[in-house]
């Protein structure tokens, strides 16, 4: 009954999106109040109704009801609550259905927190919005109905993929989609402003916020795949320029871009039609995302079972939502007015060539992706496009983008001066290049690629973060002075000093680990040892342990440094019920420089176990790295000119007192 | 994202899983070493997206063995990946080799970035303004503009 | 209208468009790199309980079938009553045991039938590999010559035998030798 609830849900809701997508852009056009003011209840409503359909397949999974087809493919009713209830996303049927509540749930953001946008604005960016909102649910009801009953019902269902019942990977999806639908904002926004035919700072100044939370919500489900990947494949693997990665990472990149290229027009007013398209295009390389994770197109270790119906339907949207958005852009940009002058060395320039880059980056992920598919549609002929490419094209065009980066924010808006900034950065460039020579002078078998990595590192870092302390510090002020000037400078300028110097720790990790990682393998019986890194590791035995619905082999290990015993490494070999798929969990023990990652292997059946082990040094700074960086988005946001919700127009803020920014 | 293709694939060879004892690396370290680079270079077949070293897939050992044969039979690092490719088609190299199939590939991101070049030179030189504005903008929005990047400059 | 607006837009009809096509095709199917070669030297002893061995002297002289299956694989047995049918026409099937037990696979044929002329037994999948086997079951069609000309990969249905397999066993037996 109450999955027979969550379908109702499902279709009320399409049918007030149908009405939100149409009524207020009506209104809007014809000046027509009465209409316009239609987008905000219906956009309200239309959210209600994926919470009552969300809930509704909440409760058939928690309640194990085999009787829906979703629950009994994908739940078990031995899984752990907490898995039953993250199964609800576990499944294509469920993830769709948390897509779609997330973009109605955006929708009803704009509508609660857009009490200053105008109201013809407001009324076309939720119709556009509702527009995307009836695609996925025309997507949901017509091909992957999630409340779909079987008959005769299961006693038992066929139980969620063990790899995913892990915390990491639980609570991936919905951040990634909470990126991915948070694109939308800006998409619904482009289109709205080409619709009006104006774009103006104020209009980037209602877009930026979104975008960043976006931004940073896309990082986070980026960073937690990627760390799942790291802990629990069993080779301290965390990117493999997967295209279902690279699917998630092209929006990432075109948004990060969209975040800078905003911030020209809203302070400069130029640069519009550009932000226009890159707005356009970010939101539709999250839909791409979503057409080639589900119609199996490209071949991923992560798709979803795929489906050629579904396939088609997606690609019949993508076409609807991108080619149509982009022929509005076609037809409308043009009419964008140009701004003024634009000097190469200065603010601006800075950022145009950050978007150039950022963009060259994107398209060359994105032509590396496709390219199999491309050829294959072309030619017939079948090649992989691997890590290899990816390394050897994307770094080198994102090696600028971390030198300008530290410059760029030093540079004034309009005109710039070079040799002032050459005299501030002096100093975070002799520390970059001594730390460059040091590593290489101390450490044997440092390739120049490494010396380069980590000089471009602790130049971001350095150069990042030393202009907050200038501005904090000044000249001979006390320190409890300094306190007080540090809590002072705009939260925008704090949030983007560590969102860059986070992009520095990450670098360095990623740049130490690749080149001074050290990998072993070792067939061990009790009592043998082998060195890795510097630690012994010993294996005592292996024992079965069973878990609430695997048994588990685990290999005790004892690991020393130096002589001193240090805690035990528990890798173990996990045997699912109901699942030929064996998972390997990685013994993880992290260290101040590293961490000591021991995997257990098969057994030769003499007593012995295979077991690889590894020290991965500096691992560590790349999770921290990207979790500064998210951190910088968030203090960013917490600026009071970047409150989610459009900025307030000054005069309110006056009547309302001096409100701490939250 | 998951991984569900990762695992039908797993369950298709579960069933292989037969004992047959474990990989024995190359007596000699520097032959092991060359082995291992080599099969980072080539692409697990029915993983998909993973290189042989990487993968416990049945078929990715199988082709480790191969490949430590090779190297041990004094193949040179070129003549060992010939050997899967011709059994196998480029298709399991990881790097696409570079011909003219994936000559757009390998230029492709240089033209790009040429193309991306080129684009913001004549950005930069009609960066005057050049029409009216299709919707200008009012007084009172050019004043609320002004009230904002006041609010900005404060702030 | 500034003519770089439109740009955009061109460039994703094409992706679109191949998208589309993208849509009709099977990326995970490997083609052989095999096609229109001679197949691999091999001499490979009978599955238990079968009398005669494989070996590629034996793809010689006429158009055969070689079947790449295993007692383990679930799609082997959805498609075996294919091949007996097959074999019932004439055309030789031949049978690469890959990765078996050698008790399981004698099981194996002992209660589905055996409808192989000869099999070989490829206990360590070396021969699977100079074939480029990558999954089972996997069909290769092979010329009088010993010349492979078709690889299916994957589970052979009716449809599947009519439109592919068979017309090209056709194809090669009306060429002359």
């Amino acid at each position: 009954m109450i999955a027979e609830l969550g379908h109702f849900a499902l279709i009320v809701a399409l049918v007030v999106a149908l009405v939100q997508a149409t009524v207020p852009l009506i209104g809007a056009q014809r000046g027509n109040d009465a209409w316009v003011a239609v987008a905000q209840p219906a956009a309200y409503a239309q959210f209600l109704m994926a919470v009552v359909a969300f809930f509704a397949l909440m409760h058939a999974f928690v309640q194990s009801d085999f009787s829906v087809l979703a629950v009994f493919q994908s739940s078990h009713s031995l899984k752990p609550l907490l898995y039953k209830v993250t199964g609800v996303w576990g499944n294509h049927e469920g993830s769709l259905l948390l897509w779609i509540l997330i973009l109605s749930g955006f929708g009803a953001a704009v509508a609660a927190f857009g009490r200053n946008l105008p109201p013809q604005l407001k009324a076309r960016v939720l119709a556009v919005q509702a527009m995307i909102g009836v695609g996925f649910l025309l997507f949901i009801l017509f091909t992957s109905n999630p409340f779909e009953r079987i008959f005769p019902v299961p006693q038992e269902g066929q139980g969620l993929n063990p790899l995913l019942q892990d915390p990491g990977l639980a609570i991936h999806p919905p951040f990634l989609y909470l990126g991915y639908v948070g694109f939308s904002m800006a998409f619904s926004f482009a289109v709205a402003a080409l619709i009006e035919g104006r774009v103006d700072p104020a209009w980037a100044r209602w877009v930026r916020p979104w975008t960043l939370a976006a931004w940073c919500f896309l990082s986070i489900g980026i960073t937690l795949g990627s760390w799942w990947a790291y802990y629990e494949l069993g080779w301290g693997g965390f990117w493999f320029w997967d295209p279902v990665e690279n699917a998630s990472f092209m929006p990432w990149l075109a948004g990060t871009a969209l975040l800078h290229s905003a911030i020209v027009v809203e302070r400069r007013d130029t640069l519009k039609a550009w932000t226009i398209l890159l707005a356009i295009l970010t939101f539709s390389l999250s839909l791409m995302g979503t057409f080639i994770v589900r119609s199996g197109v490209l071949t991923s270790v992560h798709a979803f079972a795929t489906d050629p119906a579904r396939g088609l339907f997606i690609l019949g949207f993508l076409v609807f939502v991108v080619g149509g958005s982009l022929t509005l852009f076609a037809a409308r940009a043009s009419a964008l007015k140009p701004g003024g002058l634009f000097a190469p060395i200065s603010r601006e320039g800075a950022l145009l060539l950050n978007n150039l880059l950022l963009a060259t980056a994107c398209a060359t992920v994105f032509l590396g992706t496709l390219y199999p598919l491309l050829l294959d549609a072309v030619s017939g002929d079948k090649v992989s496009v691997g890590p290899p490419f990816f390394n050897a094209t994307f770094i080198p065009i994102m090696f600028p983008v971390l030198v300008a980066m530290v410059i760029g924010p030093l540079l004034p808006w309009k005109r710039g001066d070079l040799s002032g900034m050459v005299q501030r950065l002096r100093g975070a460039f002799l520390i970059a290049a001594s730390a460059g020579l040091i590593t290489y002078a101390m450490v044997s078998g440092t390739s120049l690629v490494a010396v380069a990595g980590i000089v471009v590192s602790v130049w971001l870092i350095v150069g990042s973060l030393m202009p907050l302390v200038e501005r904090a510090i000044g000249r001979g002020a006390s320190l409890q002075h300094s306190a007080g000037r540090a809590l002072a400078l705009p939260r925008s300028a704090i949030g983007m000093a560590f969102a860059h110097a986070g992009v520095g720790f990450f670098v360095l990790g990623l740049t130490v680990l690749l080149s001074f990682q050290t990998e072993k393998d070792q067939v061990l019986r009790a009592g043998q040892s082998m060195e890795v890194g510097g630690f012994t590791v010993t294996l005592r035995r292996v024992e079965s342990v069973p878990g609430p619905n695997y048994v588990a082999q685990r290999g005790i290990f004892d690991v020393s440094k130096n002589g001193t015993l240090r805690e035990p490494a528990l890798p173990e070999k996990r045997t699912y019920v109901g699942s030929p798929m064996v998972t390997t969990e990685a013994a993880i023990e992290p260290t101040l420089w590293g961490d000591l990652y021991v995997v257990l292997g098969d057994a030769d059946g003499a007593g012995g176990y295979a077991v690889r082990a590894y020290f991965k040094p500096f691992v560590h700074w790349m999770w921290f790295g990207a979790a500064f960086m998210v951190f910088g988005g968030v203090v960013s946001l917490s600026d009071r000119r970047h409150r989610v919700g459009a900025p307030r127009r000054a005069k309110v803020d006056a009547g309302s007192g001096l409100k701490p920014a939250v | 994202m998951n991984r569900f293709a990762l695992v039908l694939l797993a369950a298709l060879w579960a069933g292989a899983a037969l004992a047959q004892g474990l990989e024995t690396p190359l007596p000699d370290p520097a032959q092991e070493a060359r082995a291992q680079e080599l099969h980072k270079r080539i692409r697990c077949l029915v993983c998909q997206n993973q290189s042989i070293h990487e993968s416990n897939a049945e078929l990715a050992r199988d082709l480790r063995v191969v490949v430590r044969e090779r190297v041990a039979a004094g193949d040179t690092d070129e003549q060992a990946v010939a050997y899967l490719v011709s059994r196998y088609g480029d298709w399991v190299l990881l790097k696409p080799p570079f011909n003219g199939r994936t000559l757009l590939l390998w230029i492709g991101p240089a033209l790009i970035l040429v193309a991306g070049m080129a684009g913001v030179a004549l950005y930069l030189a009609r960066s005057r303004p050049t029409g009216p504005d299709l919707n200008p903008l009012t007084a009172e929005e050019k004043a609320r503009i002004a009230e904002l990047l006041g609010e900005e400059r404060q702030g | 209208m500034r003519p770089g607006v439109v740009v955009p837009l061109a460039v994703f009809a094409v992706i679109a468009v191949a998208l589309g096509i993208g849509l009709q095709l099977k990326p995970s199917e490997i083609p052989s790199a095999l096609i229109g070669r001679p197949a691999p030297e091999f001499a490979l002893d009978p599955v238990q309980g079968t009398d005669k061995g494989l070996s590629s002297a034996d793809l010689k002289g006429q158009v055969s079938i070689v079947n790449v299956f295993a007692s383990w694989c679930v799609p082997c047995r959805v498609e075996h009553p294919l091949w007996e049918e097959v074999a019932k026409t004439g055309v030789p099937v031949y049978g690469i045991n890959y990765k078996d037990k050698p008790q399981s696979a004698a099981a194996w044929l002992a209660s589905l039938g055996n409808p192989y002329a000869r099999t070989g037994a490829d206990l360590n999948g070396r021969v699977g590999i100079d074939f480029g086997v990558y999954g089972v079951p996997e069909t290769f069609v092979v010329d009088a010559n010993g010349v492979i000309q078709l690889k299916f990969i994957g589970p052979v249905d009716r449809n599947a035998l009519e439109t592919q397999i068979l017309p090209k066993v056709r194809e090669l037996q009306a060429r002359k030798p």
